[in-house]
């Protein structure tokens, strides 16, 4: 530039002239350039049926087969095509919500984790559902699936599947610390049997929202309930962590943090690391998905896994928090909501009645390894075939305990995430209370998170 | 690469080749007006060429910040739309008095300073490196260099969390040798594994960017400087530290302050390596959170104001305290 400006030129103004007019002709030639395919871009519905969008949440292709085979039985009333979003759940709401508050129309179908629900739904990003459809999507649904797509007294979005922890474990570890997993067990019996045996117990200790799930299972387990009134506005929600139930689930915590039984991994370990360490050599028992027992099938089949290894493990229900009590293991899966600003509502709770079909959701539960929500789906033989455990998954369905259903989830959830980790700083006494003042605090908007 | 080059050398202004003497300089009255002339149509040039830009920047940059500004003075949710509240500098004064705020500082800062200064001793290194290589090498060397500047931040991120996490990383047993290193090291369990992954992610990412800048600065040293001094008997280190490191303050000076700007701004090594777990929370994934996590608009936007003061801190100390020269650094005086 500089050297440009330093040399002489003869002829130069005629000749900025040009430079100007060209420069006019070339910025013109731009603009056209950059506007045609932008217009090209908004016109893409074009003639055929009106295309849905499908939110969905990264599966083995489930969904992306399940809103191909929907098309095709609409007969050409809509075409349903899969937007993919992030991994983790948390990132899955940012997004849907960041687009829903920005009313993107582009939302039809979405894939919701049910903690997100009352949050959405309060904010009047989820458009209604209509009576009849909630009927015809409600019978023969796990309650806990029904409840978690519920919202101050309301359906308001459709149960589509149904998720749950078990407890996993190796038979040759359980037998050789005698361990009977025939009748319930409890987290101290399994802690001591991994400690006995010099084996890793396989749980997510991440700062995540696994770490949530975690806590929220343990407290319902011990009787007691993180929020005690969840519909209550921000600055009146009380939190039942300083409880005896709190105090229970702090102390195991805290003891799997400080003891090494989680081993090493256990401040970054989520639900796929806790897969690995349980396969691996120093494996024991693992609270977990069922997605575990097709991702082993899957390494089996490839050949990265023994078969062995597959033969050598077993399931039951969710370990008790306190002996004699009913456990309450962990409740997830997915709901699907109808954005409040898609331009086709009436035809998208059409195709998510499609979707969560009962025959739709034993396939996805064959090929994805996610639970039906529909408790139909489990007589299914080929479901009945691919999960041997699918009698401890539909009772561990009906006693699963939801996370608070609150507008404020993300709040108590990131709180609890920071005052709850790394779990070797958990104390029984302590962290209870640090974390109620804490979360409370930032409910009020006095603390940043 | 070449196109450095090319501009360092551009920004040596040379003399005219027909008649020896740079003709700018004659005094002629006729040309003076002929200038104006021709000073005022590049004028006009100027802003044709500059003038979209200059609207685009007030746009994308200017609305949103004012529009932060705004924001920050509310109590408002993205969810709750109906339930903003005016709290004037209420945020800031929760967002100050709070430790969150100011461990976080302390975090951003202190991987600023590390990694700057680490990046300059080897920048300046691969610099000299690139500088004295021989011709034939100048090439293949610049590019191998520079290829993990080319990598897009988030992939060498989960290139290095991979590489060390407890479960997938190969680190653990190439490194076993190492005292303190073995099987059982959970790099993101601790702060301070965890800020060494960060800030070696970072260091090998960006360093190629400074190394790049101080090139060009070592190009404008004059050859005939370093000459004289070594006709004086002055030593390698004599010649480094007195002639060429002196000549390049200007050059230095912008490196450092573009990656010391670019370093306080650090968020996607921490968002995929820790998500700000263990003590390694940045001010940018502060802002984040809070805006886009929460979405809280209001106190996030308290929050990214704070962050671009710091910023505009940062330029201040570097400019009028240091004095870094941004115009004579491009050669333009």
């Amino acid at each position: 530039m500089t050297g440009t400006s330093k040399r002489p030129s003869e002829g130069r103004i005629d000749e900025g002239e040009t430079v100007h007019r060209r420069t006019r002709a070339l910025a013109a030639a731009l603009a056209v350039a950059t506007i045609v395919p932008l217009a090209a871009c908004s016109t893409g519905e074009g003639s055929g049926p009106p295309v849905l969008t499908w939110y969905i949440n990264p599966d083995n292709g489930g969904q992306a087969a399940i809103a191909a085979s929907c098309s095709e039985a609409s007969g050409g009333a809509y075409r349903i095509e899969t937007s993919l979003l992030p991994r983790d759940a948390a990132a899955q709401r940012e997004q849907l919500a960041r687009r829903l508050a920005a009313k993107d129309a582009s939302i039809d179908l979405m894939s919701l984790d049910p903690p997100f629900i009352p949050e959405l739904s309060e904010a009047g990003f989820l458009a209604p559902v209509p009576e009849d459809v909630a009927t015809a999507t409600t019978q023969d649904v796990v309650q806990g699936a029904i409840d978690g797509s519920t919202w101050k007294g309301e359906l308001v979005a459709i149960p589509f599947w149904a998720n749950t922890q078990l407890l996993w474990y190796r038979k040759s570890v359980a037998q050789a610390a005698g361990l009977d997993l025939t009748q319930p067990v409890t987290w101290d019996q399994i802690v001591t049997a991994a400690q006995d045996q010099d084996k890793y117990l396989a749980v997510q200790g991440a700062k995540a929202e696994s770490l949530t799930v975690w806590i929220n299972a343990l407290v319902e387990s011990g009787g007691g309930q993180i929020l005690e009134n969840p519909e209550a506005p921000a600055d009146e929600l009380t939190l039942g962590l300083e409880t005896d139930a709190g105090r229970n689930a702090a102390r195991i915590i805290g003891e799997i943090g400080s003891s090494g039984v989680g081993g090493p991994g256990l401040p970054s370990e989520d639900e796929a690391a806790s897969l690995t360490l349980f396969q691996g050599d120093k494996g024991s028992f693992m609270v977990n998905w069922p997605f575990v027992w097709s991702s082993t099938l899957g390494g089996v089949d490839a050949g990265s896994l023994d078969q062995a290894l597959l033969d050598d493990i077993g399931w039951t229900l969710y370990p008790q928090a306190v002996e004699g009590q009913e456990t309450r293991p962990p409740y997830g899966g997915i709901s699907i909501g109808v954005g409040a600003f898609s331009e086709h509502t009436d035809l998208s709770y059409e195709a998510a009645q499609c979707i969560v079909s009962a025959e739709n959701q034993a396939s996805y539960m064959v090929s994805d390894g996610n639970p039906a929500a529909s408790t139909a789906a489990y007589d299914d033989p080929a479901v009945q075939e691919a999960y041997p455990m699918y009698d401890v998954i539909r009772q561990s369905l009906e006693q699963a305990a939801p996370r608070p259903q609150t507008p404020f989830y993300n709040e108590v959830s990131t709180g609890l995430q920071q005052t709850w980790y790394p779990p070797a700083s958990v104390t029984e006494d302590g962290t209870p209370v640090t974390s109620t003042e804490f979360i409370t605090a930032v409910l009020r908007g006095e603390r940043l998170l | 690469m070449s196109a450095d080059t090319r501009g360092a050398r551009r920004a040596q202004p040379e003399p005219d080749p027909a008649s020896g003497t740079s003709p700018d300089l004659v005094p002629d009255k006729k040309a003076k007006a002929a200038r104006s002339d021709r000073a005022r149509a590049e004028a006009r040039l100027g802003w044709y060429l500059a003038g979209p830009a200059f609207v685009v920047m007030l746009a994308v940059t200017l609305y949103p910040i004012l529009q932060a500004v705004y924001d920050s003075l509310f109590n408002y949710k993205l969810t709750a739309p109906d339930d903003r509240t005016f709290v004037g500098l209420g945020n800031y004064a929760v967002i100050l008095t709070d430790f969150v705020w100011w461990r976080d500082f302390a975090v951003t800062f202190f991987i600023m300073v590390v990694s700057v200064v680490v990046e300059l001793v080897l920048g300046f290194a691969l610099a000299l490196v690139m500088h004295r290589a021989i011709k034939r090498l100048r090439g293949p060397l610049r590019t191998a260099i520079l290829v993990p500047y080319g990598i897009i931040t988030v992939v060498s991120a989960f290139a290095w969390f991979y590489a060390f996490d407890i479960t997938s990383g190969y680190v653990n047993s190439w490194f076993d040798w190492v005292p303190g290193i073995g099987p059982d090291l959970n790099w993101f369990a601790q702060q301070g594994t965890s800020l060494f992954v960060i800030i070696a992610s970072e260091v090998w990412k960006t360093t190629p960017f400074i190394s790049l800048l101080l090139l060009a600065g070592l190009a404008q040293v004059p050859s005939d400087l370093e000459e004289a001094a070594k006709v004086d008997g002055a030593t390698a280190w004599q010649r480094f530290s007195r002639v060429i490191v002196p000549n390049m303050k200007a050059a230095i000076m912008v490196a450092v302050l573009f990656r010391a700007l670019d370093a306080f701004r650090i968020f996607d090594n921490v968002f995929i390596m820790t998500n700000g777990a263990n003590n390694t929370e940045v001010l940018s994934l502060l802002a984040y959170r809070t805006s886009i996590g929460q979405l809280q608009i209001g106190m996030g936007s308290a929050i990214s104001v704070l962050l671009f003061l710091c910023v505009i801190g940062i330029c201040f100390v570097a400019i009028k305290l240091f004095k870094v020269d941004l115009a004579g650094a491009r050669g333009e005086r």
